[in-house]
């Protein structure tokens, strides 16, 4: 059977390439990089043209890189270690935006709930982008920082973070963005961006699972959120995870090399897959900004029908795509992204997200695009919803 | 202890939330990058640091100079110069 794996934000597998490089550290080079010794001396080394290979991804200088065990992680780091080391002097305010990850969300209700922090949830505009004025009008004397996410991994839009850094800095407050969703699928340069603190994300590079990293500005002050040694020179203890650190590197570089290729190509699969959806698809809303987006992200709500029927359907055809967030997708909610761009409930229940990777060839577009129209028209056909607004629309 | 009211510093080690004993190592290497004579600042959060660099500095030749005080900011300053 064909297929079409297209859910790449939830999943990517590791690269060959990424695992060659690995694979010698789990036995051979076990070393603990805090050893003095030279089986320690050694892997510290290697840990350490890793940290340069993940900065220079982004601009960064390597003793601004921290390695975590996940995107959430740097993005708790960032969020409760910056606003705990420094409010004394700024104040319990955050600002964070409405669509952003849960991780994020989620540390910022951590801040409320135990330490009485106030927390500015900014909405978006239709596409999902934060307005600069907004931002600047929420700002107030006692903001300790601001968070808002680089690319959304629902709704595909790429925010225009050095626009949102200029109305912070003029106000001296620090900034962070989860950029999980775009390093490594558009250029990412701290510099350009002017971000103080950026998270990464080890899987969507074709690293593994359980290793990411966080950018911060040096200089700035964190209070630890793992309590233990001195690793990641005493800023996140427990002993580092060298395999996944050294996978991280591998696909930092292969990153590097490939990105200006690998945006053109996927953004082309992309296109092809939209223009397809909406020729063949009636009521068929597209989410999310229309050029201002993640080059291979394509996601749409299908009027009238249920988004995990729509993704069981296609999965008996080989095609596997997602709701929205994997991590929010089996609490069968509405997405709050969807709900905060303006989408009614009866629509956002829809929700189909594409997320493609350089493995994607346009044989697959081709296998979703002649099975989706009919998994949708037979959803569509013992819908009551949809019963109900075609009778409305031929009454009319 | 000494205090001092104000000390002009070649090079600053800014420890202030990292875990110990980041305020023995840090200072350690950064002090080997420094001329005789010159002034290492180190900030830290650490009570224990206290007593660590008076005694670090006593056991490695260095000269211990004082504490500082900053209502302004949240951890201990302290002193050292180095001797040789």
């Amino acid at each position: 059977m064909k297929r079409g794996y297209m859910d790449h934000a939830a999943a990517t597998p590791v690269r060959p390439e990424v695992l060659e490089a690995m694979l010698p550290f789990f036995v051979e080079r076990f070393g603990n990089p805090s050893a003095v010794y030279d089986l320690g001396s050694a892997i510290k080394a290697v840990m350490e043209e890793q940290r340069g290979k993940v900065a220079r991804l982004i601009g960064a200088r390597p003793e601004e890189i921290i390695f975590t065990s996940s995107g959430a992680e740097a993005n708790n780091l960032a969020i409760k270690g910056m606003a705990l080391a420094n409010f004394l002097k700024r104040g319990k305010h955050l600002i964070v935006s409405g669509i952003d990850h849960h991780s994020v969300l989620n540390s910022a209700r951590f801040l409320e709930k135990f330490f009485d922090f106030e927390v500015t949830f900014l909405p978006v505009d239709r596409y999902g982008r934060v307005d600069p004025e907004r931002l600047q009008k929420a700002l107030t004397p006692a903001t300790v920082m601001v968070s808002i996410g680089h690319g959304s991994n629902e709704i595909g839009t790429v925010q225009d973070i050095p626009e949102l850094v200029a109305v912070c800095r003029a106000a001296g407050v620090p900034f962070h963005t989860d950029a999980v969703a775009t390093v490594g699928q558009v250029p990412v340069d701290v510099k350009e961006l002017g971000v103080d603190l950026l998270t990464i994300s080890g899987p969507g590079l074709g690293a593994p699972k359980g290793i990411g990293a966080l950018y911060f500005r040096n200089k700035l002050r964190l209070v630890p959120q793992l309590n233990g040694g001195i690793q990641e020179n005493g800023r996140r203890g427990g002993t580092e995870n060298i395999p996944g650190i050294v996978g991280l590197g591998r696909a930092a570089e292969l990153a590097l090399q490939e990105l200006d290729e690998k945006a053109v190509y996927l953004a082309k699969l992309r296109d092809l897959l939209i223009a397809g959806v909406r020729k063949n698809i009636p009521e068929v809303l597209f989410t999310g900004h229309p050029e201002k987006r993640l080059p291979g992200h394509a996601s749409f709500c299908f009027e009238g029908i249920e988004g995990e029927a729509l993704i069981f359907l296609l999965s008996s055809q080989g095609i596997y795509a997602n709701t929205g967030s994997a991590c929010a997708s089996k609490a069968l909610k509405t997405s709050p992204v969807l709900g905060a761009i303006g989408v009614k409930p009866e629509v956002a229940q829809g929700s189909l997200v594409f997320t493609l990777s350089r493995s994607n060839r346009e044989e697959e577009v081709h296998h979703v695009l002649s099975h989706l129209p009919l998994a949708v028209e037979r959803l569509r056909s013992f819908s009551p919803v949809w019963r109900k607004k075609m009778a409305e629309v031929a009454g009319a | 202890m000494k205090f001092l009211d104000h000390c002009p510093a070649d090079a600053t080690a800014d420890l202030v939330y990292r875990a110990c004993p980041m305020h023995l190592l840090e200072p350690m290497e950064l002090m080997k990058d420094l001329k005789q004579g010159q002034v290492l600042e180190i900030l830290t959060d650490y009570d224990g640091a206290l007593e660590d660099i008076q005694a670090w500095c006593a056991k490695h030749g260095q000269e211990f100079m004082g504490i500082c005080e900053d209502a302004c900011d949240d951890c201990y300053k302290l002193y050292i110069k180095k001797l040789a």
